[in-house]
């Protein structure tokens, strides 16, 4: 999968997540440019994504994930 | 909505909670409001997110109060006047075995064990029992899970140093309490965790991260049972299936194959199948779930079908048997109306989606599960807890009988072509009294799920029940009714105030005087949705109303129910008279009746003219307002029910 189409499924989960058919994320985007970003949201926001991708993050990639060009790299080496 | 019904996709459920929200609120608008304090021993946000959903599905809206991470205890004991101030309905607490703060280690002895276990207990036991003082509203309590890992591994459940024999032996003390507690049910997260697989039920990365005592994904199955018991508890249980015959209670099709080709019993694997879920549903019988049949069949085959030898349900199991050709949704709505009973209160099995479909379509609210193939029926049926059991009373094991009961009225109604005669020849016997205490779970039961027959809609605990009870400043009337068919049970409720005329005021725009009572308060009307609801309490502080009740002239009628099994039998004009008599007694002449419409109780909109009241006045709601003088020389209603007034106790105090 490219780095864009894994973006464009990313835009899909967070507008179903967040119920906003506005959002674009980039690789910058971090929770501060989201309003309803929270960390409780976060929590349902990676289940959203694992689910998506068919995979899992581990602990340690949840911890220091620092934006969401992060968790595309994340997803990218763990799909293949 | 199909996305919420069992089996669902948790996942999606996650994903699209928001959007999920937005389509249930839009779907309907006859909610019933509660107010629910989820008390969390663990991260408790994506729980309520989700419950809210799966409660909304149920009809009920929740309000939630959710304590701070892990307060759960403390809330309680220490009286958080945020808690207090809620008033909350219900509270849900939310423990895991991440709360079971000391385990016993390996080298303790027994009787430190037993120390460790009753210490523990005791701290949950305390906290109930101050839940029942102070808050006296239903309580739901999950159990423990087992842990994720076994030190002892086999022998965890047998040595009693183990956590998995500790846990038992905590849940054991927890299923005690429940038993000798009305009011408390247990959430059963140690059943949950097992069916969805413990591995993952535990992930240790949700509790590390998030200090979640579940996985994530688990949290739909999780909300889902917790919001069956709930729904349970505020009355908006199934009440009878209605199924189809073939290939959904044998296999094959018993007008093209003959009866003795069906395939039910042991010889053959799917035989079997059939008659393990034969066997399922009539076991449902005896939690007060109605039977019935609707096939598309000649109904003497439909008979056939049914009495194969090895068939386990016969065909007197079912309370209606409706075999023949008309489209099913039709079939489904007269079985609605001959039981009496809304269609939303159905659940309809059918192997075939087409015949699903149709009857999904067409009847409102009945439930269409996703059955699946034959093998899968039970776990579908079970797992979607249509009959969620959360009292077991006597009416509930008798439910069948009394409906069967019904049905032989019938056949003698048609006998006589004077109805006055046909009440007589049916030799009814009533009971109606003050509140007692054996009645106190089914009288809150009816109150919380009695529709259409209903002038005020209000819902309320078995607590507040009690306290009506105990309280003089209320006349309270329960009514049972048995005849030469069979006993009715408790069919009746009327509760009403001692006030002044002051407070029709206050009644007429849906509210109650008294603060005490008021909290759980809340009708679930027209009237009391609008937006003069809000100044409820400013209104009930206030005001003479609250008064004593030695000014007191005035009967307010703030509840009058009646089951519609028993419609035009002139109970409501023996439960008139009862009331008439109660009022004399304490010098009361006026009763002031209140009609709030619902989307569902239109027929009782002029039950008070019938019982001789006058409008007063009817407000833009649509609230109708009664008044009726007590005639010096009142004439009983009642002219074919004989009723036993007094109690075996007073009876005993009238001797003495």
């Amino acid at each position: 999968m490219s780095r864009e189409e894994v973006f464009e499924k990313l835009n899909g989960v967070f507008r179903d997540v967040f119920d906003d058919e506005e959002i674009t994320v980039t690789d910058a985007t971090t929770a501060d440019d989201i309003e309803e970003w929270d960390s409780l949201e976060h929590i349902n926001l990676l289940a959203a994504v694992e689910q998506e991708f068919g995979m899992k993050f581990n602990m340690g990639q949840v911890v220091s994930m620092k934006n969401v060009g992060e968790m595309a790299d994340i997803i990218i080496v763990q799909i293949g | 909505m199909r996305e919420l019904e069992y089996p669902f996709d948790g996942e999606l459920i996650l994903k699209k909670s928001k959007k999920l929200k937005r389509a249930l609120l839009e779907e309907r608008s006859d909610f019933l409001e509660k107010r629910i304090a989820v008390l969390g021993g663990s991260t408790t946000h994506d729980i309520i997110r989700i419950l809210e959903l799966f409660l909304l599905e149920q009809g009920i809206r929740p309000v939630f109060y959710e304590s701070e991470y892990a307060q759960y205890w403390q809330d309680v004991m220490f009286d958080n006047p945020e808690l207090r101030s809620f008033a909350p309905d219900l509270i849900f607490i939310h423990t895991s075995n991440r709360n079971i703060t000391a385990w016993p280690s390996v080298s303790d002895s027994a009787q430190r064990v037993e120390e460790l276990l009753s210490e523990q207990y005791g701290r949950f036991q305390a906290m109930w029992d101050k839940i029942a003082e102070v808050y006296r509203c239903p309580v739901i309590q999950n159990n423990f899970e087992y842990p994720f890992f076994r030190l002892l591994g086999n022998q965890e459940g047998v040595c009693p140093q183990g956590r998995i024999a500790f846990v038992n032996r905590f849940n054991e003390k927890f299923y005690q309490y429940a038993r000798e507690h009305g009011n408390f049910y247990i959430h059963d997260i140690h059943y949950l965790s097992a069916a969805y697989g413990l591995d993952r039920w535990a992930d240790p990365l949700y509790w590390h991260m998030y200090k979640y005592a579940c996985c994530m994904q688990a949290i739909p199955v999780f909300s889902h049972n917790l919001a069956n018991i709930i729904k349970s508890v505020f009355g908006r249980n199934k009440k009878a299936l209605v199924l189809d015959l073939d290939n959904t209670l044998w296999g094959g099709v018993v007008g093209d194959d003959g009866p003795e080709n069906l395939e039910i019993g042991q010889e053959t694997p799917m035989g079997q199948v059939y008659s393990e879920f034969q066997s399922y549903v009539k076991a449902q019988k005896e939690i007060g779930v109605m039977l019935a049949v609707n096939s598309k069949n000649e109904h003497e085959n439909a008979i056939a079908g049914l009495n194969h030898p090895e068939g386990v349900i016969k065909p007197e199991d079912f309370v209606l048997i409706k075999a023949n050709w008309e489209p099913k949704s039709e079939n489904t709505g007269a079985i609605a109306r001959e039981l009496n009973i809304l269609p939303d209160s159905l659940v309809f099995v059918d192997d075939n989606p087409a015949e699903r479909e149709i009857v999904s379509a067409q009847t409102a609210g009945t439930a269409v599960p996703e059955i699946g193939t034959p093998e899968q029926y039970i776990r579908v049926l079970d797992h979607s807890g249509f009959f969620e059991v959360t009292s077991l009373s006597e009416d509930d094991r008798k439910r069948s009988e009394m409906y069967q009961a019904n049905m032989a009225r019938k056949v003698q109604q048609e006998r006589f072509a004077d109805y006055r005669e046909y009440l007589l020849s049916l030799e009814m016997q009533g009971t109606i009294r003050s509140f007692e205490a054996v009645y106190m779970a089914r009288i809150a039961q009816l109150t919380n799920k009695s529709n259409q027959f209903n002038l005020t809609t209000r819902r309320f605990t078995q607590a507040q029940i009690e306290s009506f009870a105990a309280d003089e400043t209320y006349i309270t009337r329960y009514g049972k009714l048995a005849d030469r068919f069979g006993d009715n049970g408790v069919v009746s409720v009327v509760i009403g105030r001692k006030g002044t005329m002051a407070d029709t005021d206050i009644y007429r725009r849906g509210e109650t005087p008294g603060a005490a009572a008021g909290s759980g308060m809340t009708a679930d009307s027209a009237a009391a949705g609008s937006g003069a609801a809000a100044d409820s309490t400013a209104a009930a502080g206030s005001g003479a109303a609250a008064d004593s009740t030695a000014t007191a002239d005035v009967l307010h009628l703030e509840l009058w129910l009646m089951s519609c099994r028993v419609l035009k039998r002139d109970m409501e004009a023996a439960m008139m008279d009862s009331v008439v008599e109660a009022c004399l007694d304490c010098g009361i002449k006026t009763i002031m009746g209140y009609y709030y419409p619902t989307a569902k109780n239109a027929m009782v909109k002029a039950f008070y003219q019938t019982m001789g009241f006058e409008k007063t006045e009817e407000t833009d709601t649509g609230v109708t307002v009664w008044r009726y003088e007590i005639p010096a020389d009142y004439e009983k209603k009642n002219t074919v029910i004989r009723v036993k007034r007094t109690s075996k106790a007073q009876q005993q105090r009238l001797l003495r």
